[in-house]
């Protein structure tokens, strides 16, 4: 088992939180693991892209051309990471400020309005965790409660009353994410 | 057994410095560097073993302070990115020309000038041709995953000590930045005073009555004094290169053509290396881990058996020169690099691979 995955967004929308708490839950599930965040000063107001690698042997290359999933969470990280799904991958976006669909007919696309629905509930800091529900629902590449449990070990034990909140967005997650095509 | 964690590179730099009893930190902030003293700065050694972590107000202090902690027999470090490093290089210089021991880590950035921010390994000859003045050699190990960055402050410490000589982790942004699984070594104490003594003789922690006094210097204005320090020191590093080269050989027994790179360079050859045995060509990696000495020995042996020999490096081409020595003409050896920041992909690699030295 080997997914290569990239999730890109904007800077402060918790893209590398989410593939911190993914790597975890890898690293709890005995897998080879990393995550490589693009550090560059593109993060600063412009997007912020990591590379989460989970595997059952040993990783080589970090930083890759193409992906098994892409997550893409505005339009320039559509723009620049479609084209770069391996062909029968999955892309994920959220709709929202996206100005084109998804143009590819040889990857599985899903849509998740994480950004509606965070502010639907009033909980905008769990948009990043609807996301993660909904990536594990299309690919369970890990378990619920050890994505839980990492998140418990890297969260301060301060946030620990966050915890059912994130959950509960996982949840919600799992429910939204539509396949458009 | 420790727990399994997930960090980066720099941190694993930090906490290792701390398990591995170092006594004392000096540094100066610069991405992509700058994890390794925040997170010293969050654990606050001070509190618990008595480590030193301590900002300079400039990198050119911070080696200073080390030159004066290296001086007392302390097991002392810093750490810097690209520019840094060349700031500190007239420091370093006379660290090796005193033949004190330390730990100095450079994660490297792309230049030349202040340059960028993004991974590079074009700091290869400044690490290993000597960034400063003089006829002298760092000891350099190029850790390839967060877990060697924690392993290689161990050995780095080990090293300098043995040979009361300056050791440098040289690591990239991609190495420092990235999160990976690592094992963090067991706490070892600090040494006490007493220990540092018996085990630095040579240490000017107070004159002590049964010896004359201690003095740390790389000055001697006499030729035939500095000529003398010079064999000395030269006599040492032949015997540095005879004991102390270590690297890592993947694949290499059957292999046809054997890349060679080190660090982050190696990781993305590994794959390069699969996409060519996918294809039926017999690839394996030679992965130098001591930059300095250099594993001449090995890639000769190689050279006896294999077609040729792709290096590849995130640099316009230099460690290349140390294998083209070693190959001597025997096969080809030809070249992949980028620069300034930029970072080649595996099917790249693997691509020009496939040009430049099969397809020939």
């Amino acid at each position: 088992m080997k997914k290569e995955i990239i999730i890109a967004g904007f800077g402060g929308q918790g893209v590398l939180s989410m593939g911190k708490i993914l790597a975890y839950a890898g690293l709890l599930e005995g897998k080879e693991v990393t995550w490589m965040p693009a550090y560059g000063p593109e993060q600063r107001g412009g997007t912020a892209n990591v590379t989460v690698i989970l595997s059952d042997q040993r990783i080589s290359a970090p930083m890759l051309q193409v992906y098994d999933i892409a997550v893409v969470l505005n339009q320039p990280s559509m723009d620049k990471f479609e084209p770069r799904v391996k062909p029968g991958g999955v892309l994920i976006y959220d709709s929202n400020g996206m100005t084109r669909k998804p143009t590819r007919t040889d990857i599985n696309v899903y849509c998740i309005d994480a950004t509606d629905k965070a502010s639907e509930m009033g909980a905008q800091k769990t948009f990043n965790m609807i996301v993660l529900g909904g990536l594990l629902k299309i690919d369970p590449m890990v378990a619920i409660d050890k994505v839980m449990l990492g998140l418990k070990k890297s969260l301060p034990e301060r946030h620990h009353k966050l915890l059912p909140a994130n959950e509960k967005a996982m949840g919600i997650g799992a429910e939204i994410i539509r396949k458009t095509a | 057994m420790e727990e399994v964690k997930l960090m980066k590179g720099n941190e694993a730099i930090a906490h290792a410095a701390i398990r591995y009893g170092c006594d004392g930190y000096f540094g100066y902030p610069i991405t992509p560097q700058s994890e390794v003293m925040e997170t010293l700065m969050d654990e606050a050694p001070w509190n618990t073993t008595g480590m030193v972590v301590l900002q300079a107000e400039s990198e050119v202090a911070a080696i200073n302070m080390v030159y004066g902690g290296a001086g007392c027999g302390k097991r002392v470090m810093t750490s810097s990115s690209s520019p840094g490093m060349s700031l500190k290089q007239e420091g370093i210089s006379y660290l090796a020309g005193a033949e004190l021991p330390c730990l100095l880590v450079n994660v490297m950035r792309g230049g030349p000038g202040l340059g960028t921010i993004q991974p590079s390994q074009a700091d290869y000859f400044q690490s290993v041709k000597g960034g400063g003045h003089g006829d002298y050699k760092l000891i350099t190990l190029a850790p390839s995953s967060v877990q060697e960055m924690a392993d290689f402050v161990g050995k780095a410490f080990e090293l300098a000590f043995k040979y009361r000589n300056p050791a440098l982790i040289l690591s990239d942004g991609i190495i420092g930045q990235m999160m990976e699984k690592v094992i963090l070594p067991p706490f070892q104490p600090r040494r006490t005073n007493e220990e540092v003594r018996k085990e630095c003789p040579w240490g000017t922690m107070g004159k002590t009555d049964d010896r004359t006094y201690n003095v740390i210097t790389s000055l001697a204005l006499e030729a035939d004094v500095m000529e003398a320090t010079n064999r000395r020191l030269q006599a040492k590093y032949r015997q540095i290169e005879e004991n102390e080269t270590l690297f890592e050989a993947i694949n290499c027994d059957d292999a046809d053509y054997v890349y060679v790179a080190f660090g982050s360079s190696a990781r993305l050859c590994g794959d390069a290396m699969e996409m060519a045995r996918r294809n039926g060509v017999k690839v394996g990696v030679l992965r130098p881990i001591t930059l300095w000495p250099f594993p001449t020995k090995e890639i000769e042996r190689l050279a006896k058996r294999v077609k040729g020999f792709m290096v590849v490096e995130l640099s316009a081409g230099q460690m290349v020169e140390d294998v083209r020595l070693a190959v001597n003409g025997c096969v080809p050896v030809e070249f992949h690099g980028r620069t300034g920041g930029s970072v080649p992909s595996s099917e790249e690699i693997w691509d020009v691979t496939q040009q430049k030295l099969i397809k020939k």
